[in-house]
C-alpha cells in the first residue's frame, strides 16, 4: 500500500479527484494549505506600498492505494494537474503499513 | 423656529452618527484580523465617551461665551439654558444645534485612532480622547465655530478642515512620535485582513458626509444643496484622481486605493463644501485624490508608522482643502463666506494660511503633551507580548473570528 500526497494548484482539485475515481481510488482527504516552492509567492500592493507574500494557496490531497494500481494512479494526477507553468505543484509517495477500518476492523487492502 | 430647518438638521446629525460604524469598518478591515475588535471598539466607545462629556462640559467649552478669542466659558455647563428654543440668529432648536456639534466632536478623536491602531493601551486611549476633546478639540472648536480668533479673523472652515482634519492629522502625526512603530514594522507584511469591511465603510462615510457637509448651512435651503453636491463630486472625482496616480504609479487600480481616495476627497472638499461651486468642487477632489496618495507614501519616506494614513488622508487633505477653500472661495455661492484668489481676493488665501500653520501647531504640540501624560499615567502602549496577541485577546478578553 502506498500513500500519495499531492499539493497542487486549488483550481485542478475536481480535476484530479475525478481522475483518480476512474482509476479506482474510492476515497481520499483534502486540505486546504499555504506554502511556496519555485513559483515563490506574488506581490500585494496596498496604498502603493509593495509587500511580498511567500505563501500562495495551495490544496493537499492524501490518498492512500493498493500497490497495483499506484502506477496509475500517479499517471492520472499528473495528467490532470498539469499546466506546464512552474507552480504545477508536487507528489509524494511514501509505503503505508497498515490500513485498518474502523468500523469492521479489516486491516490491508481491503480497508482501503 | 423653521420646521424643515429642524428636520434637516437632526436628520443630518443622525447620518454624522452612522459615520462612526462607517469609520470603524473603514479601520476595522484595515488591521490584522488579531485587532479587528480592538479597531472597532475605538470608533465606537467614543460615541460613548464623547458623547456624555461633550453635554457635561464639551460643548460649553466649545460654543459658550467667548473668553478672549481662546475658550467658551462654562454658562452651558450640563447644558444649562440649552433647550428647544433656537439660538439668536438660527432658525433650529439650540438642542438640534448641540446635537449635530456633538457627532462632530465624536468622529474627530476617532479619526486620530488609526494612527495608533495595533498597539495602544485601551485605557491610554480612553483618557487620552477625553483630556483631547477638553484641550484640543473644544478650543480649535470654539476659535473656527465659536466665535474666536480663527473666526474673527475670518477663516473659512465649512464643515470641519481644521476642526475635525487637520486637527486629527496633526493628532496622528504626535502619537506616531510618541508611540512609535508596530512591532515587526518593515520585517513582517502588515495587510489589511478584510477590504470588504473596509469598502463597506467607506461607502457609510460617503453617505453620512452628506449629512456631516450638506447639514453644516444648518437649514434646508439652497446652500445645503450646494454643499451637498459639491461633497458629492470632491469625492466622486478623488476616487478617480486615486486611481488614476496608483495606476500609473504601480501598475493596478485599487479597491483600497477607490476607497481611501473618496475618503480623501470627503476630506479635502469638508472646509470648502459650503463655499466653492461644483466645477471647483470637482478639481479640489481631482486633486486631493492623487496628492493624498502621495500622502501616505510619505510615511514610508520618512519612517513613521501611521498605521492606517490618518496623517496622509486627512492631514494633508484637511490642508489641502483649507488652501482650496482660499483658491475657490466665490460670495456667488455663498455671501456669508469670502472670495477666494481666483476670485480676486488673494488675502482670504493667507488668512487660510495663518489658519492652517496654527491649526498644525497648536494641535500637534497639545496632542504630543497629552499623549506623555497619559503615558506616565497608565502607559499608551501595550506591552510587546500583549502587542504579538493582539488587542482582541489582550484588551478586551475576546477574538472577533471563531474560525
Amino acid at each position: 500500500m502506498k500513500k500519495i500526497e499531492v499539493i497542487t494548484r486549488p483550481f485542478k482539485v475536481d480535476d484530479i479527484k475525478d481522475a483518480l475515481t476512474d482509476v479506482g481510488v474510492k476515497g481520499m482527504t483534502v486540505t486546504e494549505v499555504k506554502g511556496f516552492g519555485r513559483q515563490r509567492g506574488h506581490t500585494e500592493v496596498y496604498r502603493g506600498a509593495e509587500y511580498q507574500v511567500d505563501f500562495l494557496p495551495k490544496v493537499k490531497i492524501e490518498v492512500v492505494v493498493e500497490d497495483a494500481i499506484t502506477a496509475d494512479c500517479l499517471r492520472a494526477i499528473q495528467d490532470a494537474a498539469r499546466t506546464g507553468e512552474v507552480g504545477d505543484g508536487k507528489i509524494f509517495v511514501s509505503s503505508v503499513e497498515e490500513v485498518i477500518r474502523i468500523r469492521t476492523g479489516e486491516t490491508g487492502d481491503s480497508a482501503i | 423656529m423653521n420646521a424643515a430647518d429642524t428636520a434637516f438638521v437632526l436628520i443630518s446629525a443622525g447620518l454624522v452618527m452612522f459615520m462612526m460604524p462607517g469609520l470603524a469598518l473603514f479601520y476595522g478591515g484595515m488591521v490584522r484580523g488579531k485587532n479587528v475588535l480592538g479597531t472597532l471598539m475605538h470608533s465606537m466607545i467614543l460615541l460613548g465617551l464623547v458623547s456624555v462629556l461633550w453635554a457635561v462640559v464639551g460643548y460649553s467649552l466649545s460654543f459658550g461665551e467667548d473668553i478672549g478669542g481662546v475658550i467658551g466659558g462654562l454658562n452651558y455647563f450640563g447644558l444649562a439654558g440649552v433647550g428647544q428654543e433656537p439660538l439668536e440668529g438660527m432658525t433650529i432648536p439650540h438642542l438640534a444645534f448641540m446635537i449635530f456639534q456633538c457627532m462632530f466632536a465624536v468622529i474627530t478623536p476617532a479619526l486620530i485612532t488609526g494612527a495608533f491602531a495595533e498597539r495602544i493601551k485601551f485605557s491610554g486611549f480612553l483618557i487620552f480622547s477625553a483630556l483631547w476633546i477638553i484641550c484640543v478639540y473644544s478650543p480649535m472648536c470654539h476659535w473656527v465655530w465659536g466665535g474666536g480668533w480663527m473666526a474673527k479673523m475670518g477663516a473659512l472652515d465649512f464643515a470641519g478642515g481644521a476642526v475635525v482634519h487637520m486637527s486629527s492629522g496633526a493628532a496622528a502625526l504626535a502619537a506616531t512620535f510618541c508611540l512609535g512603530k508596530r512591532k515587526g514594522y518593515g520585517k513582517e507584511p502588515f495587510i489589511p485582513h478584510n477590504l470588504p469591511l473596509t469598502i463597506l465603510g467607506a461607502g457609510m462615510l460617503w453617505f453620512g458626509w452628506f449629512g456631516f457637509n450638506a447639514g453644516s448651512a444648518l437649514a434646508a435651503n439652497g446652500l445645503a444643496a450646494s454643499a451637498f453636491a459639491a461633497t458629492h463630486m470632491a469625492a466622486a472625482a478623488a476616487a478617480l484622481g486615486w486611481i488614476i496616480v496608483e495606476w500609473m504609479h504601480r501598475g493596478k487600480p485599487t479597491t483600497l486605493g477607490m476607497a481611501s481616495g473618496a475618503v480623501a476627497g470627503l476630506v479635502a472638499i469638508t472646509p470648502a463644501a459650503g463655499f466653492v461651486g461644483v466645477m471647483p468642487a470637482i478639481l479640489i477632489g481631482l486633486i486631493a485624490g492623487g496628492l493624498c496618495y502621495g500622502g501616505v507614501l510619505l510615511k514610508h519616506k520618512f519612517g513613521y508608522d501611521d498605521s492606517l494614513d490618518v496623517v496622509g488622508i486627512h492631514g494633508l487633505g484637511g490642508t489641502w482643502g483649507a488652501l482650496a477653500t482660499g483658491l475657490f472661495a466665490s460670495t456667488a455661492v455663498n455671501p456669508a463666506g469670502a472670495d477666494g484668489l481666483f476670485y480676486g481676493n488673494p488675502g482670504q488665501f493667507m488668512i487660510q494660511l495663518v489658519s492652517v500653520v496654527a491649526t498644525w501647531a497648536f494641535c500637534f504640540i497639545v496632542s504630543y503633551a497629552l499623549y506623555k501624560i497619559v503615558d506616565a499615567i497608565v502607559g499608551i502602549r501595550v506591552s510587546p507580548e500583549d502587542e504579538t496577541k493582539g488587542l482582541d485577546v489582550s484588551q478586551h478578553s475576546e477574538v472577533g473570528y471563531q474560525i
